[in-house]
């Protein structure tokens, strides 16, 4: 009951930092609120009792990609002119977030539907993960019966690396 | 379970009670004479040059970027490190091929100068 | 409902208790560096406020207090006033999985000497420390100053640069205790220190945690020489006390870690458990001011180069062997 209260109370929360991630004008503000919205999640994560994905959700979202987002915004410094000219440029992109919004939500929503409400149950409850510990069992799946998605991860790490790389590096024999 | 992660919560209201107490505190009684030449940016007693606003190298993008690449990689070693014991040298191996592609990256990355800062 | 009441009336005191010791070692910690690095340059330090300068720490929370809260003109008010909250909180928040003694029981019922233990432990303060470099980017940027803005970028990179290496470091105890808690940790090490263990783990630990407190010899954020006062230039106030608060009680929460992972924590003999660990954290700290006044500062591109071309390799080094060891015993 009380559990349910907080994860209500938490969800809107999160739901108001992502709004005002968007509406807000200038990108330090956004952002800002973006790592908010991060915080937030991994609230709802140990609500959720996945302590182990609610610490990576900080540690990554908020404590890693946002520092790299933050740099970007400050790398870029948009002067109000930029802000202004660029906005014509983007006329495709609210009918495409239309778009995989609509397909996200039939996506959450039909898994929901088959599992949630006809009280289908996993494998692991909350005791049992309590009982094992989340980062034990996190490990043991992982490394045992999804090793193979955890190598493609490596590749796809590989790949970011030869990306980031071959973008900044023109950069870096100009500088 | 949950109940253990209650102190955190009064902890986390106890300290940003004790930080914004202390911001609103010393903005109430300590005093207040602003003039332009006190809230001009401090330039070692030059008058300020243009905004500081500057655009900057792009290096420091990219050691954000690999720590981001790197990051993940030393987030998945905990739940491995965790279980290492149950894996043993199965566990080893799955590892060492996930360094391995990584420190390919990471060789190419010190070829191209990424490390750099001349 | 009885039984929710206590543990709630539990909690706050505890809180309240750890709390208010950790703000008052803060304050006197700024009075035994002063002190410290004074007697090692064969000088007095402060000798005015009190007895050999005492209240020194409480003449300067005054002054700081009635001080003039300057906001710059150009500056991003409400990022500038955020940053050293920011700053802060997660400093602050990093003690809570910390044990600083054994269970002692009083009137029949046993109390943890740790705020709070949850089993994702050493990732818990992970995670809250890397939300406090925010503290040092926005202030700096909000600052609308060349110095600040520099500054942060320095502060940051090297924060994030060795924050790796940080976690790298301790997995290698993680492997031999099979857990992420900190009260399992020092548990795990009845027998003897993790140091002895890890010798290599606790080197790069030592190494990284240095620079990311901003410490010197890795203290270039705030090289007064070039960039004034790094990313608090323009602060005054209690925003700038709130700023040095939070640099303190970092290395606090870095020393407490060390003696957690490496030291056995409060385990010792004769004494109480949580004066053998308010001394070996002590040590800890004696070891930061002591580098500090004998130390030259690093350049920024050797601190750069030393971090992602030494550190790193070494630290995944250390993973591997200490992986073979346990394979092959």
């Amino acid at each position: 009951m009380l559990e349910s209260l907080l994860f209500l109370i938490m969800g809107s929360i999160t739901i108001a930092c992502a709004l005002c991630v968007v509406f807000q004008k200038n990108p330090i503000y956004s952002a800002i609120f973006l790592i908010q919205t991060m915080v937030s999640l991994a609230v709802l994560y140990v609500l959720l009792h996945a302590q182990f994905i609610a610490a990576i959700q900080v540690m990554i979202y908020a404590g890693a990609i946002m520092v790299l987002f933050i740099f970007v915004i400050m790398l870029l410094n948009l002067s109000k002119a930029d802000e202004e000219g660029e906005r014509d440029n983007l006329f495709f992109q609210k009918p495409s977030a239309i778009i995989l919004g609509f397909i996200l939500v039939v996506m959450i929503g039909t898994v929901t539907l088959k599992t949630v409400f006809q009280g289908v149950k996993g494998e692991y409850t909350p005791e049992t993960i309590s009982q094992i510990g989340n980062t034990q069992l996190v490990g043991k799946m992982l490394f045992t019966k999804y090793v193979f998605p955890f190598e493609i991860a490596s590749i796809l790490l590989f790949a970011a690396i030869i990306g980031a790389i071959i973008l900044a590096k023109k950069r870096i024999i100009e500088d | 379970m949950l109940i253990s992660y209650l102190p955190i919560l009064i902890l986390l209201l106890v300290v940003m009670g004790f930080a914004i107490s202390n911001i609103i505190i010393s903005a109430l009684i300590g005093r207040h004479k602003p003039t332009a030449e006190k809230l001009s940016p401090y330039e070692c007693g030059v008058e300020p040059i243009g905004s500081a606003r500057e655009r900057f190298s792009v290096k420091f993008y990219i050691i954000a970027m690999m720590f981001v690449i790197f990051d993940i990689e030393v987030v998945f070693l905990y739940p491995w490190a965790v279980a290492y014991k149950s894996l043993a040298l199965f566990g080893l191996i799955e590892m060492a091929i996930f360094i391995i592609i990584l420190l390919v990256g990471y060789v190419y990355i010190w070829k191209r100068g990424g490390f750099e800062w001349e | 409902m009885i039984e929710a009441l206590i543990f709630l009336v539990l909690t706050i005191i505890k809180i309240g208790v750890v709390v208010g010791v950790l703000l008052l070692i803060i304050a006197y910690l700024i009075w035994v560096e002063r002190k410290v690095i004074a007697h090692m340059q064969v000088r007095l330090g402060p000798m005015r406020v009190g007895w050999h300068g005492l209240l020194q720490p409480i003449a300067d929370g005054l002054k700081l207090i009635f001080k003039e809260d300057i906001i710059p003109a150009r500056a991003s008010k409400v990022v500038f006033v955020l940053a050293p909250v920011i700053a802060t909180v997660p400093a602050l928040m990093a003690i809570a999985v910390i044990p600083f003694g054994d269970t002692i029981s009083i009137f029949g019922k046993s109390i943890d000497m740790v705020i709070t233990d949850v089993n994702i432990g050493i990732l818990f303060i992970l995670a809250v420390t890397s939300v406090g470099v925010y503290g040092v980017i926005l202030g700096g940027w909000s600052s609308n100053n060349k110095y600040s803005l520099l500054g942060a970028l320095r502060s940051s990179a090297q924060m994030i640069s060795y924050e790796l290496s940080l976690g790298l470091s301790l997995i290698g105890v993680i492997m031999i205790s099979q857990s992420l808690s900190l009260v399992d940790i020092v548990d795990s090490q009845a027998k003897y220190w993790f140091v002895i263990l890890q010798p290599l783990g606790f080197l790069i630990y030592a190494i990284s945690a240095i620079a990311e407190t901003n410490r010197c010899p890795f203290d270039l954020p705030e090289a007064e020489t070039e960039l004034v006062a790094g990313f608090h230039t323009e602060y005054s106030s209690m925003k700038f006390a709130l700023f040095f608060m939070a640099e303190y009680a970092n290395i606090i929460t870095v020393s407490a870690v060390a003696v957690t992972f490496f030291f056995g924590g409060w385990r010792g003999p004769y004494l109480p458990p949580v004066v053998w660990f308010l001394i070996k954290m002590a040590l800890c700290i004696f070891f930061f001011i002591w580098l500090r006044s004998t130390y030259p500062r690093f350049r920024y591109d050797q601190l750069m180069k030393f971090g992602w071309k030494i550190l790193l390799p070494v630290a995944l080094l250390n993973i591997l062997i200490t992986g073979l060891v346990i394979i092959l015993l």
